[in-house]
């Protein structure tokens, strides 16, 4: 029914169908959300906030705060500038947050509003502040978004005195609450101080108390932003998502940093925690030695209804990567790695990962669309789909069993309270994908198939 | 939560109860919002695509960046008889170079790269905010597409700043009559268009079923479950029925002018009104005949849900209910539905409702009741703790915020997953009042003593 993707693929340049991305100003709103008592701002027509806040909302299935400029005729000729005076004026009067993040939209990028300078005339109240960010909509991805703004706070707030202060800041990417919790707790085990930023743990999976709170007790506090000018070290994880901002840091503060992969599959993690290891000057507890071996263990347990399976994977570059890094891993073939977001390095980097594991007729492209993904499906099929809600329609079109990972997730409830992260978050993919592929046996073999031992 | 504050610029948009002494005596409404809000409220571009997404046999280009196209994409909750090419995303993904340099061309390519695989018989190209701005002609590239080949290429102009999204509405229903004008025809005798229904949860077939009992016949549904085919054929119909009055009334209007359609102004929510509704319907345009056929389908339907409500009812009554919904139409119909379970509305809001929706409105609650247009997260909680509402009626972003002060929940917009419209509405709805205001779930809200410090302690 849903099934109308043809086989025969044809060249597109113009038309996209399906995407596999958003827009900057969504990243932008979520990082926002990451930092205590910020309201995000959009700098834009009243719409953009309006489809950004739905969208978060559906996934985390949480109130999404942020406010708009609502632009109307007027101001998309004459420029935005009273509109956002006057928006952040109400802003603060009403909704009274610490600080405000404005990010751009298509529309004031277009018409060339200079923010910076806006919010320079703007008359401060006392003990607030502003940050902004440039997310045109027409360039790279929601991805781009979430480190344009992480770029924009460090650029108007972290600050070095001259003295570290011994902390490590941990950007963990654009991960869930439960992700973010998880590598706290790595950093924890490891004995390592740290500056997790952004943080939206404790606000996008507040607990439940008969109280809304605007702004719940998570998020990354304005002095440890400052702070991060200080700090001994950077971990930027995730090459796609956290480089730049890491690199803004450097260049402002001289904090110097690693990048490494999001710690997905347990090299990644491995990888982690030997750098956690080297920059706390502790060892490995064994509490983390057992759960490594615990995700090993079970791996093995299930080793033969994995091997040899292909996958196809599609979502945001960095957490698509990780995901290889598991399946490949696992012993499974991650035949179609896809994202939408644009940028050269994303298949280079998975081509390095098929060739290490001597993968041959792998297939990775950045800039796709689930179109051609579902076109190469069509094309050679695959045993498994791990992706965001929108694999549904081609899982349920190919009959393939279908792990949701990444963003957004629209139609599951819970998932972002646990992590994909870490030898935990691992040992939860390994559940999720075996649950997937035998659950997709049972419902699908003949009677004298049907097994109450697998 | 004393610290709650409603500015004074959106003082003029709430009100209690009817006609208020302040000498102005009605309540601001249809105006854009504030800048500086964490508005509730969409754009025009939202307002056009929502209307016309359930066309199911059509393609949907969204000129612009993707983000317009990838929010919109499948999440309309109408459902389709036929083709399911609508739940698919069109979009030309404007980067930097086509907004130095124009879309023009990329809008040409993506509508040449679509006819060359598919057979469209009709594609709609949304302009998004800055397709305007750069300078691209999308009336132009229309244009030529529909001369070059020979199928229906229709521009909706829904630049989201350009107003509020009941505009976006009406760039919606212009599109529609530039669809439909070409195709005028005789009239057909005892005949109706469904205008303002979208077939969520499969609601606009409810509504077409009692017309086929009654035996008036349904030309065209716009746009829940409509086709290319069915539209064209609008124009032939006897009688416009209105249900969605926010988004529809201006088609309608332009259908009587044009076209010598007349039209009633109908809701299928709730008892009352459906009832009211079908009878209406087959008075307007029907024999005798049809008025009976009427009578005895909602004698029937009637006495079917008196022991359902019968058996329901002790379980609501007393309860106190807020509604947050788009349309003023809708929440009238809402109100008179908690009337008649005996719960009081207590706050009611809309988007996008017009003076004579809030008029009526303040006809049918207390004085008491808090009425507001476009209604912020903190408005809706401010007033919700006063009036101590006990279920919210909302949408998708008003859901969260409901559970989170501890008030139940019914998703009347997109979200809906049960048909809320007609007789089997009016079980579903009260059942999904019953089942989220009386959860087991929200008894444990409250922290028992012996988990808190103070237990502890003792």
């Amino acid at each position: 029914m849903l099934n109308l993707t043809p086989k025969e693929i044809a060249d597109r340049k113009a038309l996209t169908i399906n995407p596999c991305k958003t827009c900057q100003p969504v990243g932008a709103l979520y990082c926002a959300l990451g930092v205590h008592k910020c309201m995000p701002h959009s700098h834009g027509s009243q719409g953009c906030v309006s489809y950004h806040r739905t969208f978060l909302t559906r996934h985390f299935k949480e109130p999404a705060i942020a406010s708009t400029s609502s632009f109307t005729e007027g101001a998309s000729v004459f420029g935005g500038g009273s509109n956002l005076k006057t928006g952040m004026k109400n802003v603060f009067d009403i909704y009274n947050p610490d600080i405000i993040a404005v990010h751009t939209t298509c529309l004031s990028e277009t018409i060339g509003d200079d923010v910076g300078s806006y919010i320079m005339d703007f008359d401060m109240p006392e003990g607030k502040l502003a940050v902004h960010t440039n997310t045109p909509s027409y360039v790279g991805s929601h991805v781009t978004g979430f480190y344009n703004m992480m770029s924009g706070f460090i650029k108007y707030l972290a600050e070095s005195t001259g003295t570290k202060n011994g902390k490590v800041g941990i950007f963990p990417g654009f991960v869930n609450p439960g992700d973010i919790r998880e590598l706290k707790r790595l950093a924890g085990l490891m004995e390592m101080p740290y500056i997790m930023f952004p943080d939206q743990s404790g606000v996008m999976d507040s607990p439940m108390t008969g109280n809304y709170e605007m702004y719940p007790k998570g998020g990354t506090t304005i002095e440890e932003i400052t702070a991060l000018g200080d700090a001994k070290h950077v971990l930027a994880l995730g090459m796609f998502t956290s480089t730049e901002p890491a690199n803004v840091l450097d260049r402002k503060c001289k904090v110097p940093y690693d990048v490494l992969p999001l710690p997905m599959g347990i090299e990644g993690t491995d990888e982690l925690l030997m750098k956690m290891a080297q920059l706390s000057g502790t060892e490995i507890p064994q509490a983390l030695e057992d759960e490594r071996g615990q995700l090993v263990d079970v791996m093995l347990d299930a080793h033969f209804y994995h091997h040899g399976k292909k996958v196809a994977i599609f979502g945001d570059p960095d957490t698509v990567l990780g995901l290889t890094a598991l399946v490949l891993e696992m012993g499974m073939i991650p035949k179609y790695v896809v994202t939408g977001t644009p940028g050269e390095g994303f298949e280079i980097k998975a081509k390095e990962m098929f060739a290490k594991f001597g993968m041959e007729g792998c297939k990775a492209k950045a800039a796709a669309d689930l179109f051609d993904l579902h076109q190469w499906i069509k094309n050679e099929s695959v045993d498994l789909l791990i992706g965001s809600s929108y694999g549904k329609q081609i899982a349920k079109a190919e009959e393939i069993p279908f792990v949701r990972a990444g963003f957004p997730v629209l139609d599951r409830y819970a998932h972002s309270y646990f992590p994909i992260v870490g030898y935990k978050g691992a040992l939860r993919l390994v559940e999720l994908i075996t649950n997937a592929l035998l659950d997709h046996f049972d419902r699908t073999c003949a009677d004298e198939d049907v097994d109450v031992v697998l | 939560m004393s610290e709650l504050k409603i500015l004074e610029e959106r003082k003029s948009f709430i009100q209690y109860g009817k006609n208020q002494s302040d000498g102005c005596g009605s309540l601001q409404c249809d105006s854009d919002s504030l800048s500086g809000a964490v508005s509730q409220r969409a754009c025009v571009y939202c307002g056009a695509r929502v209307v016309l997404n359930p066309i199911t046999d059509a393609f949907h280009i969204v000129h612009g960046p993707i983000g317009c196209a990838s929010y919109t994409w499948d999440i309309r909750g109408s459902l389709s008889s036929g083709s399911e090419l609508f739940r698919n995303s069109f979009s030309t993904d404007l980067s930097e170079q086509d907004v130095v340099f124009g879309g023009e061309k990329k809008l040409g390519k993506a509508i040449e790269e679509l006819v060359a695989k598919e057979t469209p018989k009709v594609i709609f190209v949304y302009a998004t905010c800055i397709v305007g701005v750069i300078g691209d002609d999308v009336d132009a590239v229309c244009k030529e597409a529909e001369a070059k080949y020979g199928i229906r290429v229709i521009p909706v102009k829904s630049p989201g700043f350009s107003g509020n999204k009941s505009y976006g509405y009406r760039m919606a229903c212009d599109a529609i009559m530039t669809l439909i004008r070409p195709h005028t025809g005789p009239k057909k005798a005892r005949s109706v268009n469904i205008l303002g229904d979208f077939n969520l949860a499969g609601e606009m077939w409810i509504i077409q079923n009692y017309m086929k009992e009654i035996g008036i016949e349904v030309v065209s549904t716009i746009t829940g479950d409509a086709s290319y085919e069915s539209l064209i054929k609008a124009p032939t119909a006897s009688l416009n029925l209105v249900q969605c009055a926010g988004s529809m009334t201006y088609l309608a209007k332009q259908m009587e002018s044009e076209m010598n359609i007349p039209f009633v102004k109908v809701s299928f929510f709730g008892i009352e009104d459906t009832s009211a509704s079908i009878l209406r319907v087959a008075e307007a345009v029907g024999t005798q005949e049809n008025v009976n056929r009427a009578k005895a389908l909602i004698r029937r339907e009637e006495a079917k849900l008196k022991g359902f409500l019968e058996s329901r009812i002790p379980r609501l009554t007393g309860k106190r209910a807020a509604i947050y919904v788009g349309g003023g139409f809708k929440a009238i119909s809402l109100i008179r539905q908690f009337n008649a379970m005996g719960i009081k509305t207590v706050v009611v809001g809309t988007q996008t409702g017009k003076p004579e929706d809030y008029e009526i409105i303040g006809t049918l609650v207390d004085d008491d009741a808090v009425i507001l247009d476009d209604a912020n997260p903190t408005e809706l909680e401010l007033f919700m703790r006063e009036k101590g509402a006990d279920i919210l009626v909302g949408g998708v972003k008003e859901r969260p915020l409901a559970y989170k002060l501890g008030v139940a929940f019914c998703d009347h917009n997109h979200e809906r997953k049960h048909a809320l419209a007609g007789y089997e509405g009016v079980i579903n709805f009260t059942n999904e009042i019953n089942s989220s205001m009386n959860s087991p779930v929200w008894q444990y809200l409250q922290v028992p003593e012996f988990l808190t410090e103070e237990g502890e302690h003792e």
